[in-house]
């Protein structure tokens, strides 16, 4: 196309390009029974109680299918606290999303994973701690935890859907990995992710009692290549994904395949972000009680702040690799430096990187502080208000 | 190689539909998507646990009486889609 006369006026420059909000993840509630020392829900949680309603989730839902999202995660704090999931479940089902619930397994009954079942849930993801009954118990802050789990896992399966477990690894539970793995084999998982630890939220304030070491995390990764060549030489079709922490790379990662370009958060409140650790960055995020989610993805100045290139500074904005990790992640940067428009420290181009390599330092020595555990008493050290 | 006999089943991880918003049919899994190209979504559209590969491949001819090596097509795909676990004999 050529001609002056064809576009909008040059003043008025169209919003950088983004796709469809494939993924729609529902932070039903902040609340949950358990108290994992690495959870990604905001320090300050405890501020944000006004949950939003049955139907303003629903308006939400259909909004979202209207826009392309087609994956629907239903997420927390712990899903299972909401008494309406039953009819979220039924309602996202009708409209033709695939739907994931994303549960610690705790709150969970034979009864209610058939009434999922019958609502229409296509797959659900248990997490696990770790696969040791005390260390599992240890980190999430409950005496019963494991056990519950085991058995709902066994549940899940037996009642016919995909199963993913998620287990968190770190420096307590990552050279147990070949236990873990034979667990997940064991529980028969269709996809088990070993998601080392990031360093959001919760994490970030415990990151030195939780950061594997190097030779940690090589160990894990080398084990974790055997059991796949060994399950798959045995036609077990399990999937192992070994998801590796960004503070052990030079490049930092492609976050959220950028900003607002496939995903979609929606907090218990109703604040929609890119990603679910948006809500710490000085940014307003629009809220989905006054505005719709096609004005959120495609207008708002929250999901448009970080879109394209114009916003990068250097080394990113001159960098032949910008296209490939957009910079990396805003929230760390933030996190770490102070200004979200950083180059993520993890990039060893960063002049930010040394505080990568002093984490990484740290974690070669004893961790010394106790954890703190993801509760309301202490998320009110957190709060403004 | 896979008999004309055979009655393919989608595996049960997934779910078949046509989305509105990639123009495309699509299998859906936990936490993921898989995108399929115009033939292959033909295909699978057939697959429903009761035809055979033969009956399949009657609709598809029916339906596209201009394709040619529509059989070796067909075949090829369907060992595809049992290595990817998509389906089972």
């Amino acid at each position: 196309m050529s001609g002056s006369c064809q576009g909008k006026p040059s003043s008025l420059p169209e919003p950088p390009s983004h796709g469809q909000p494939l993924w729609l993840l529902a932070e039903l509630t902040y609340k949950c029974p358990l108290q994992c020392p690495y959870c990604s829900n905001p320090k300050d949680f405890a501020d944000f109680s006004e949950e939003l309603t049955t139907q303003e989730w629903i308006k939400v839902f259909e909004e979202g299918r209207k826009l392309g999202a087609v994956q629907l995660g239903f997420s927390g704090g712990e899903p299972l606290v909401r008494q309406d999931l039953s009819v979220l479940i039924k309602a996202a089902r009708d409209l033709g999303y695939y739907t994931n619930l994303i549960t610690s397994g705790v709150g969970l009954s034979e009864r209610k994973v058939a009434e999922f079942r019958d609502a229409g849930l296509d797959h659900i993801q248990v997490s696990f701690q770790a696969s040791d009954e005390t260390v599992n118990n240890m980190l999430a802050g409950s005496q019963k935890a494991f056990q519950q789990k085991l058995k709902m896992a066994r549940e899940v399966k037996a009642q016919g859907y995909p199963m993913v477990l998620n287990f968190v690894t770190h420096r307590h539970n990552i050279d147990q990995i070949d236990r873990i793995i034979e667990l997940c084999v064991e529980l028969e998982a269709d996809y088990v992710e070993l998601a080392t630890c990031q360093y959001y939220g919760w994490a970030f304030e415990n990151r030195q009692q939780l950061m594997p070491t190097r030779a940690q995390l090589e160990r894990a990764e080398r084990i974790t290549n055997e059991y796949r060549a060994k399950l798959a030489a045995a036609g077990n079709p399990i999937k192992l994904i070994f998801v590796t922490p960004d503070y052990y790379e030079e490049r930092p990662k492609g976050c959220m395949n950028g900003w607002g370009q496939v995903f979609l958060t929606v907090t218990p409140d109703g604040q929609a972000l890119p990603c679910h650790s948006a809500r710490m960055l000085p940014i307003e995020f629009p809220n989905v009680r006054e505005h719709t989610l096609d004005h959120i993805w495609n207008e708002s100045f929250g999901f448009n702040h970080f879109r394209g290139y114009e916003w990068m500074k250097e080394p990113c904005l001159s960098c032949d690799e910008k296209e490939k990790d957009f910079g990396g992640c805003r929230c760390q940067a933030y996190m770490m430096t102070g200004d979200a428009h950083n180059t993520d420290p993890v990039c060893s181009k960063s002049p930010n990187h040394d505080m990568i390599l002093q984490a990484r330092a740290e974690a070669e020595a004893p961790a010394t502080e106790p954890l703190l555990y993801r509760n309301e008493r202490n998320s009110r050290v957190f709060c403004k208000g | 190689m896979t008999s004309l006999e055979m009655i393919p089943v989608l595996e049960k991880m997934f779910r078949f539909q046509w989305e509105e918003a990639q123009q495309s049919y699509v299998l859906l899994y936990p936490e993921g998507m898989v995108k399929l190209n115009g033939p292959a979504g033909e295909i699978l559209s057939l697959v429903d646990g009761k035809r055979n590969l033969t009956q399949i491949i009657d609709l598809l001819m029916e339906k596209y009486p201009q394709a040619e090596g529509l059989n070796d097509d067909v075949l090829a795909f369907i060992d595809d889609a049992i290595k990817q676990h998509w389906i089972r004999g």
